[in-house]
């Protein structure tokens, strides 16, 4: 056995904390809300603000239940950034009690039945959503045609009351099928792709968001552009991003190449059914993702890999939400067999030897 | 030879306290899982295979009691299944008899009583060991723990999934019981996922959290002092 000999330790402080990140989150998040509540009017915005404070309110509950403080844990935005993505992945003109029961689930059953902030398997919000979708597969595929404030076909703010609180029927007229739902009619009834999406499916529209999709699903650019802030912030890993958009483009492309007419492209695949926004704020959540880059790449490409496959030979047309689910479930076996390296030892376990230069890899960060 | 009916009722009183709450196949042994998950979409399924599960498990501990001086160790496993299974098949066929629609809305988990853990495990760790007044008592307790779980679990599924309570309890009970199905919300449109799988596993979760939550509460009230206790 040798003497240990005293190794400084690490002391470089990182400053900031969760409610940093979270501030952060919350604001790269900011300009896309935004312009989900242009579009789609006040409705959005009473099912936003339901949602937020009824995920702030079961934060309270179930702290009081498990008697803990309130104030650090209400104060550090966790539960405003789960709301906030909950409300996000919703259909705009949901009614209200989907919001809080979809609050409900994620805080209850998604974070504090598991012990609390930083303890939970699954990621709260996308937990929600697919319990939501489960449960009440009307209102969650109830799709508006983008009706932007202030237009004349807009509803204004008492129809938007009415809408989000009293049940008053969506009109038809003002209802539309998602891109990928449509792709998936038109295929199951052997149209081929040019046609069952003629006149639905516009790169331009895609791109800025002016599509029936979630409250903050939408606009491809700012959804990329808050995501970049969070990579420049380094709040997020860039790991997971690019393996699963890489992962989705690549076997977006390689099948389309096979057949286009049953295939729909990378830019179809990316720019729909809330990718961008799972890639950048859902997937990439501390708690229930890998610790390591190479976990982190492998996890990133498996949600890639399972949102094809679910969108190309599932039963739904959207996927992201199950297959981060279950990449999650996945996260404490990756993060068995890929474990960051332990700080003084090698990549195989031996310790270092204190003046030496690390032989295998050691000492780059882990 | 004298005969002390107090100390038998203390311990039947013990052995129905351990089957119902203390020692439940369900909450305390967490045995028999896949029926109870699988079956429990509402409180009357949960009642009919509960009652038929407690049916087997009263028998079993009588047949395995009585043999017991018989069995010989290297066979009594087999032998306790065959044993079992032949009840079963007795219960599937009765049931197939006159509770037709019952035994169609229980479907495989009938036969697959046989399988259940919970009955092999009381005839190996108790009935064969046990006189018989005694196996025949656990088996009752045992059984009605299990249908009280069934039920209770059967219950909260029952009434988020679909609005109602002990739907259909007539097809299991018969037309004098139609007072039982409750439709407690009218014109409701349904929780799917307390009704599909997932809505078990999360109900059963929560209904074992509150057990331990109760025990906690029980063992902190009659030792305040001393030992802390665990927090719920």
């Amino acid at each position: 056995m040798t003497t240990p000999t005293p190794v400084s330790g690490p002391h470089t402080h990182a400053p900031g904390g969760i409610a940093t990140d979270m501030t952060w989150v919350a604001l790269a998040l900011l300009p896309a809300t935004a312009f989900g509540i242009y579009l789609f009017g006040w409705p959005a915005l009473n099912l936003l603000l339901v949602t937020v404070t009824s995920a702030l309110a079961f934060e309270a509950v179930c702290l009081k239940l498990a008697r803990r403080p309130l104030r650090p844990a209400l104060s550090d935005g966790s539960a405003l950034v789960t709301g906030l993505l909950l409300a996000l992945t919703l259909p705009p003109w949901s009614p209200w009690w989907i919001g809080v029961l979809g609050a409900g689930f994620a805080l209850v059953v998604g974070k504090h039945v598991f012990g609390g902030l930083g303890q939970n398997l699954f990621n709260p919000a996308m937990l929600a959503r697919v319990a939501l979708l489960i449960s009440f597969p009307l209102e969650m595929t109830t799709w508006v045609i983008p009706q932007p404030l202030f237009t004349p076909g807009a509803p204004g703010f008492l129809e938007g009351v009415a809408i989000t609180f009293a049940g008053a029927p969506v009109p038809d007229a003002l209802t539309g099928a998602t891109v990928l739902g449509q792709a998936q009619t038109g295929l199951s009834q052997d149209l081929g792709l040019s046609r069952s999406l003629e006149g639905v499916y516009d790169p331009l529209h895609q791109a800025l968001g002016w599509i029936p999709a979630s409250l903050g699903e939408g606009s491809a650019l700012l959804l990329l552009a808050g995501g970049m802030v969070l990579l420049a912030r380094r709040i997020i890993p860039w790991e997971i991003p690019l393996a699963l958009l890489g992962t989705l483009a690549l076997l977006a492309t390689a099948f389309m190449l096979v057949d286009p007419e049953c295939h729909a492209g990378p830019g179809l695949h990316l720019s729909s059914g809330g990718v961008l926004l799972a890639a950048f704020f859902i997937a990439t959540d501390p708690v229930t993702s890998p610790a390591t880059r190479a976990g982190r790449l492998l996890f990133g490409a498996g949600c890639g890999l399972l949102v094809f496959v679910i969108r190309t030979w599932g039963g739904y047309p959207e996927g992201i939400a199950f297959a981060i689910l279950l990449m999650n479930a996945m996260t404490p076996l990756i993060d068995h067999y890929l474990r960051p390296r332990t700080f003084g030892r090698t990549r195989r376990g031996r310790p270092l030897e204190p003046t030496q230069t690390a032989p295998d890899g050691a000492g780059r960060r882990p | 030879m004298t005969f002390a009916i107090r100390p038998l009722l203390q311990d039947y009183r013990q052995l129905f306290r351990d089957g119902l709450w203390d020692n439940n196949v369900v909450t305390g042994q967490l045995l028999a899982l896949c029926p109870l998950l699988a079956v429990t979409g509402t409180a009357t399924n949960g009642l009919g295979l509960g009652l038929a599960t407690t049916f087997v498990l009263v028998a079993s501990g009588l047949l395995v009691s009585l043999f017991r001086g018989i069995i010989t160790p290297e066979v009594r496993i087999p032998v306790f299944i065959l044993l079992i299974a032949s009840l079963v098949t007795l219960v599937d066929l009765v049931m197939n008899a006159y509770l037709y629609a019952m035994h169609q809305a229980l479907g495989l988990f009938i036969p697959l009583i046989v399988t259940n853990c919970a009955i092999l495990g009381r005839a190996e760790a108790f009935a064969s060991r046990q006189p018989v007044h005694r196996a025949v008592a656990d088996g009752l307790a045992m059984g009605l723990g299990f249908t009280l779980i069934l039920v209770v679990l059967g219950a909260v599924r029952e009434i988020p999934g679909q609005g109602t309570l002990f739907a259909d309890a007539r097809l299991l009970l018969g037309e004098g019981f139609a007072w039982m199905e409750l439709t407690l919300i009218p014109d409701y449109r349904g929780l799917l996922l307390m009704i599909l799988p997932p809505g078990a596993f999360l109900a059963l979760g929560f209904i074992l959290a509150g057990k331990r939550v109760l025990d906690a509460r029980r063992s902190a009230r009659t030792a305040p002092q001393g030992a802390t206790a665990a927090t719920p």
